[in-house]
């Protein structure tokens, strides 16, 4: 029973990490229809500034996390002037690669910066420790993440449902030139949530570092996971989304604790039977 | 589909034998240099022979039915553990190694289309790097069969025709892998333009109009994918007599990426572009990465990021164009 909670304690705050990281991902897919491989890269430059911050600058976790998300930001909107606005429109071949093509190329630059070592984030003594919730004690840090995750999914349902914003963003993505002749702005609409995309893609790097360790390769060693997860949730979808990150996390987590020596089988077969069963992913649109 | 393919137009069709024959001279000329300037480097140039029927057979699922596909290595990786396990297993015979390697990489590449042709787009893709992790992880857990992390070794190929032995020099091995190289290219020429080659660009190109025909894709699609495998296979049983060794990177997700970026270099959908793409790209690769990989990643990740922006059609794409806009002749609009 006990060994039952903590998987369990451990299976959901797994997903909900890749919760964070994955929304991101989601919404590029889904609402801007760029299959963005190299997302997993800015949630590892967020993971090596947040590291960088709070252990060269002493910066505390907050503001650690608060810079990493700015950062990556930063540095992603010239990539997406540059690079990202000449592929919106191009078949999703072209798309994979360019994106493949900037991930190899965020992992050369930061490891002729940062040399190739593990980056580690210290945590502060709040999330540490263990919190006792009674029945057992769970570690803070998990505690964090998971609640990070249900603010991050209630946040965007609520801007995307309930606010102007979400508003204008439905309308860029069910018709863009209807969209445009109504005197929505699409490019801004586009520029800024490719911008919220990648902050919650730095976000999820930071806080999930205890889960995927940012390390040299991150950006590739995940990069199918977290298309793998998008792809079964649906892109687009939020609630999909959730679905997949907690149902793929729950039978990684789950397999690791108990066939350890079967690594990421049960993983990939789950993902086979679920495409396979819903081949538009658990609650993809139909295009 | 032009007039060119009418039987009875038979003057386009010599030209295009013709073009066919000099490609293979092309071929069996570049070969035979690269035996002559690198004689050291054999088992180097065997691993470009290997993986450029890998990527040759890429070529027909990404180039000819437009399904784009990041889990090629599951075929490759096949083949290679079919031979290698035979060998061990008493067949010793290089050509039915050969060709266990083919039928075992067709089987599997029944299996990939079968599951993969159930999706588009996206979860296509997904479902073929699932499909090519999973195998990867069945791979790794099987150690008993296929020697796990380890990978499976002390595989001893019998001398080719009783003579020619598997040395530690590759000799035998590279002109073994040359020859099988510009046959299995001379078959796929054939294949690629005969009336089921057509109709699997036609299903690229408009899938419905195809469909009015009263073609149905799934079979279609289905028998390149046996192709395709049993070329990957070959690939990976080439690789498994040429060094003896298959390790667990011959089924991975790393070896089906850069195939695909080998064939998005040189090109994708006639076949050549595959070879320029794979020589080029692991001429480089040997060369910078022994330097330093990081920057070779980055070297790689910037080559890539040029090719969508500048030339969309790969290296031998744009000199195609290059020359047709030199020369003004028309004669290569229907190829």
């Amino acid at each position: 029973m006990q060994t039952a909670l903590s998987i369990a304690m451990d299976a959901l705050a797994y997903g909900m990490a890749l919760f964070i990281i994955c929304i991101g991902l989601s919404l590029t897919m889904g609402l801007m229809r760029v299959v963005n491989l190299a997302h997993g890269a800015f949630a590892m430059i967020g993971g090596y500034i947040a590291s960088w911050a709070a252990r060269d600058l002493g910066l505390g976790y907050g503001f650690a996390i608060l810079l990493a998300m700015l950062g990556t930001v930063l540095i992603a909107i010239p990539l997406e002037r540059l690079l990202y606005r000449r592929i919106y429109d191009r078949s999703e071949l072209s798309q994979v690669l360019m994106t493949i093509g900037i991930t190899f190329c965020v992992i050369g630059i930061t490891n002729y910066f940062f040399g190739p070592t593990l980056k580690t984030i210290p945590l502060p003594a709040e999330l540490a420790r263990s919190v006792d919730l009674g029945f057992r004690g769970i570690a803070g840090h998990r505690l964090f993440v998971i609640a990070s995750g249900l603010v991050v999914a209630g946040g965007l349902w609520f801007l995307i449902e309930r606010t102007g914003f979400g508003i204008h963003l439905r309308a860029a993505v069910e018709n863009a030139p209807m969209a445009r002749a109504l005197g929505v702005r699409t490019e801004i609409i586009y520029a800024a949530s490719f911008a919220l995309a990648i902050g919650l893609a730095a976000f999820g790097g930071v806080v999930g570092a205890e889960f995927l360790p940012i390390e040299p390769y991150y950006a590739l060693r995940y990069m199918v996971t977290f298309l793998v997860v998008v792809s079964v949730g649906g892109a687009g979808s939020i609630p999909g989304a959730l679905a997949a990150c907690l149902l793929l996390g729950a039978i990684d987590v789950t397999g690791r604790y108990l066939v350890p020596d079967f690594g990421n089988f049960f993983f990939y077969l789950a993902v086979i039977l679920v495409v396979c069963i819903f081949p538009r992913g658990l609650m993809g649109r139909a295009q | 589909m032009t007039g060119a393919t009418l039987p009875h137009d038979t003057a386009p069709r010599l030209r295009t034998l013709g073009q066919d024959l000099l490609g293979l001279a092309l071929i069996a000329l570049a070969g035979l240099a690269g035996y002559a300037l690198f004689p050291d480097n054999l088992a180097f140039l065997t691993r470009v022979v290997s993986v450029a029927l890998l990527v040759l057979s890429l070529d027909l699922i990404v180039g000819y039915c437009g399904i784009a596909s990041l889990g090629q290595g599951a075929l490759y990786g096949t083949g290679a553990y079919a031979a290698g396990i035979a060998c061990l297993h008493g067949v010793t015979e290089p050509f039915l190694l050969i060709l266990i390697g083919a039928a075992a990489g067709a089987v599997m590449g029944l299996l990939m289309g079968a599951v993969m042709l159930r999706a588009h787009g996206l979860p296509q893709l997904v479902l073929s790097i699932a499909i090519v992790q999973l195998l990867h992880e069945a791979a790794n857990k099987a150690s008993s069969i296929t020697g796990g992390s380890d990978g499976l070794s002390g595989m001893v190929p019998a001398p080719l025709f009783g003579v020619f032995e598997f040395d530690l020099w590759g000799r035998s091995a590279y002109f073994f892998g040359l020859a099988l190289l510009i046959l299995v290219f001379a078959a796929l020429r054939f294949i690629v333009r005969s009336p089921f080659g057509m109709v699997c660009r036609g299903l690229k190109e408009d899938p419905l109009r195809i469909s009015a025909l009263g073609i149905r894709a799934f079979p279609v699609l289905l028998k390149m994918f046996a192709i395709s495998g049993a070329v990957a296979g070959m690939g990976g049983a080439l690789a498994a007599i040429a060094t003896q060794v298959v390790g667990l990177d011959s089924v991975s997700f790393e070896i089906s990426a850069n195939a695909l970026v080998m064939l998005v270099l040189g090109g994708i959908g006639h076949l050549y572009g595959a070879l320029i793409g794979t020589v080029i790209f692991m001429a480089l690769e040997h060369v910078v990465a022994a330097i330093n990989p990081f920057h070779w990643m980055t070297l790689v990740g910037a080559v890539l990021i040029a090719i969508v922006l500048f030339a969309p059609r790969g290296l031998s794409g744009t000199l195609d164009e290059a020359a047709r806009l030199l020369t003004r002749s028309r004669w290569r609009a229907g190829r």
